[in-house]
């Protein structure tokens, strides 16, 4: 699964979407890969507008990443290959393999196996 | 790869599921698990009122490919962002090998996606495998749910659906008008053995569909509290394009 995926995720559970600590969810015994894929500096500049750069900044920090931008990069940034590079490597290029999501609000923890993750929920959370 | 060991852990709950889950889970999920490979390799192109919906999409648009199957949408449009995802995990992994989408397992009636956030999503052949017109509805509605409504600035998000019809006189089937609309449709699984060994019997699966009649893919979404912008037929199918 590649990072970026996870800023488009949240809880399953329908009780858990008005909670605040539902999003971002949390990545927990994550293992992770590079997988490269072609450089397109415009796919980069024109999703990173749809980015919650808060909830990036909580998975890359709980991933184990350097510090990323304090700010979501627009405008004249946004024309910085070296900036569209990284964000292409971190959102793009990273997968994490095996590991779990957690939900902040329930708990209930997703797997993720061989790069899948499965958002199924037991009959009792339905 | 080891794709067999899949949803195992995910069968073991101790709690009785409802009728309606356990009839889908042995008539729709547990085939497509089976069959995925073979229906993959049968399924090659997004037919032309999908291509066109996801051609026309603003590049940097994120949408969702709910009951994505192999993924053969995916390929159509590279400019945008699709969390694609299918309730059959050996479909999902088939599905994963699609650039720069990204892939995952997930029941339509529970999505694990964001309200109000997302620009476009497609649900293309999925929503007739469920089995009562309640959880059809309530399909729509969770789709629904997860698209960017509309502001004073810019349209809200669109998803488009496609049905199986019950109108389809001259496909192989044959069904038309005024005939049963639930049924259960045989895939018929060939093997194709080694020369000179002894061929097998094929397979035969059934998966449970409901055919749409003409205007009920349109009712469905109006009453999931969706707004129908366009809809139409095409090659044995009913679809709609609909909005918040």
């Amino acid at each position: 699964m590649k990072l970026i995926t996870a800023n488009f995720l949240t809880c399953a559970v329908k009780g858990c979407k008005a909670s605040p600590a539902s999003f971002p969810l949390h990545f927990r015994d994550a293992e992770l890969e590079l997988q490269e894929l072609d450089f397109q500096p415009d796919f980069i500049r024109n999703i990173v507008p749809r980015i919650d750069w808060h909830a990036l900044q909580i998975m890359a920090n709980e991933l184990g990443f350097p510090k990323i931008l304090d700010k979501k990069p627009e405008g004249d940034e946004l024309k910085d290959e070296q900036i569209l590079k990284e964000l292409h490597r971190l959102l793009l290029e990273t997968h994490i393999n095996e590991g779990k999501l957690t939900c902040g609000n329930c708990g209930h923890e997703y797997l993720i196996k061989e790069g899948i993750a499965n958002f199924l929920l037991p009959s009792h959370l339905v | 790869m080891a794709s067999s060991s899949s949803s195992s852990d995910q069968q073991s709950f101790v709690t009785e599921k409802p009728q309606e889950e356990a009839y889908e889970e042995k008539h729709v999920h547990e085939v497509y698990q089976q069959i995925a490979s073979h229906f993959s390799s049968t399924r090659y192109k997004a037919w032309p009122v999908v291509k066109r919906f996801l051609t026309e999409l603003t590049p940097g648009a994120i949408g969702l490919d709910v009951g994505c199957g192999n993924g053969k949408c995916l390929p159509v449009n590279q400019n945008v962002f699709i969390v694609a995802s299918d309730r059959s995990e050996n479909l999902a992994r088939i599905a994963a090998n699609h650039q720069p989408h990204s892939v995952i397992v997930a029941d339509i009636l529970n999505l694990p996606h964001p309200d109000s956030f997302f620009d476009f999503a497609i649900s293309i052949a999925v929503i007739h495998h469920l089995s009562t017109p309640d959880r059809r509805i309530q399909a729509i509605r969770e789709i629904l749910r997860a698209l960017k409504p509309a502001t004073v600035e810019a349209p809200g998000g669109k998803v488009l659906l496609y049905v199986w019809a019950l109108e389809q006189k001259t496909s192989r089937r044959g069904w038309d008008k005024g005939d049963q609309q639930d049924v259960m449709v045989p895939w018929v699984m060939t093997s194709n053995p080694p020369k000179n060994a002894p061929s097998d019997q094929p397979k035969v699966f059934h998966r449970y569909y409901h055919l749409y009649e003409a205007n009920e893919l349109e009712r469905d979404i109006t009453k999931a509290g969706g707004r129908v912008l366009e809809s139409g037929y095409e090659k044995d199918n009913w679809w709609a394009i609909a909005t918040r």
